[in-house]
């Protein structure tokens, strides 16, 4: 059990940063980052995205609630797999 | 560390195709031959890539007032190696560029280059390196997976500062904000991933330590010391 109390320290101690940092930047909205560097190449080298041709024939989430919709199927998918593989090979490690 | 559809200039993105294309396909070659000589180690192989899906998807909030996600590749890298890792990450990252535009098909060769491919190189080879050295099975996939995220976004600040030197400084300059941008949201995350990943490794002895002796991730007697501590 010795891993997991340690697991479980980092846990809190990662929520720990999470509130410090809230109440350090008070108002910011915790953008990604991949997006503040993508504001940094715009505002310091007024470089404009291109747009690929196939740009137009590509699906794009039409909002914020159809792209956390994907993101949590994404991680849903995972988790299930993983569940379901751990699960099995306990289950027939317990039938021998 | 994911660059956005359009945001790397010619010649720089079909530069990073160019470089992660033969890698990929060399993961394809591997994996197909790994598949078709060993069955059971197939769940395994779905557990690693579904570890990447879970974790990079997760967007976890940082100190810096940004978030940022873990990349979930220490495992795969640790288990099957970089070629494989860089296919099961590829595919994740086309998910994400189709579906969610969360990246993009022009930058696709450069983010496999930072996620799928350095990163788990990087940690693959650190983890082989401190497992000859005898350090602490655990520690060592914490370190490993840590070491996978951080040099992913290294490697992500690398590409940005190469295509967009800034006009005093130049290519350092430019490294130091991106990295700035990177790898200070990123620090707390690779802790958080480090430790994640220590723990579902730990399940994995338990349930399934054969494959690991097969797969020449752990040795046998290593094996029966970690069981040992379990007890």
């Amino acid at each position: 059990m010795k891993l997991e109390y340690f697991v479980a320290i980092i846990v809190i101690l990662f929520a720990a940063q999470f509130f410090y940092g809230a109440a350090a930047n008070p108002d910011s909205e915790f953008g990604g980052a991949d997006g503040a560097a993508g504001d940094y190449v715009a505002e310091n080298f007024g470089y404009e995205p291109f747009v690929p041709w196939f740009q137009k024939y590509l699906f794009e989430p039409p909002g914020g609630e159809t792209e956390s919709l994907l993101f949590a199927l994404q991680a849903a998918f995972g988790a299930i797999v993983i569940g379901y593989t751990f699960g099995y090979y306990k289950g027939k490690g317990q039938g021998n | 560390m994911h660059i956005f559809e359009g945001f790397l200039p010619s010649p720089w993105w079909q530069l990073w195709f160019v470089f992660s294309i033969p890698v990929i396909l060399y993961g394809m070659y591997k994996l197909n031959k790994l598949v078709s000589a060993r069955r059971d180690v197939i769940p395994l192989l779905a557990v690693a890539g579904a570890f990447i899906f879970v974790l990079s998807s997760l967007k976890l909030p940082s100190v810096t007032g940004s978030s940022s996600h873990p990349t979930g590749t220490g495992m795969a890298a640790i288990l099957f190696g970089p070629g494989i890792t860089a296919v099961l990450g590829v595919i994740v990252l086309l998910y994400q560029a189709i579906f969610l535009a969360h990246g993009g098909i022009t930058t696709l060769g450069a983010n496999s280059a930072s996620m799928a491919i350095i990163g788990p190189a990087v940690a693959y080879a650190f983890y082989k390196a401190a497992s000859k050295a005898g350090i602490n099975f655990y520690l060592n996939v914490f370190l490993a997976t840590a070491i996978a995220d951080w040099v992913t976004y290294v490697v992500t600040s690398v590409q940005l500062a190469v295509a967009f030197p800034a006009a005093e400084g130049g290519i350092l300059a430019s490294f130091t904000a991106f990295a700035t941008i990177f790898a200070a949201t990123q620090v707390p995350l690779a802790i958080m991933e480090g430790a994640l990943t220590a723990l579902i490794m730990k399940y994995v002895v338990q349930i399934k330590s054969d494959v690991l002796i097969d797969l020449n991730v752990l040795s046998t007697s290593a094996v029966a010391k970690l069981k040992e501590a379990m007890e």
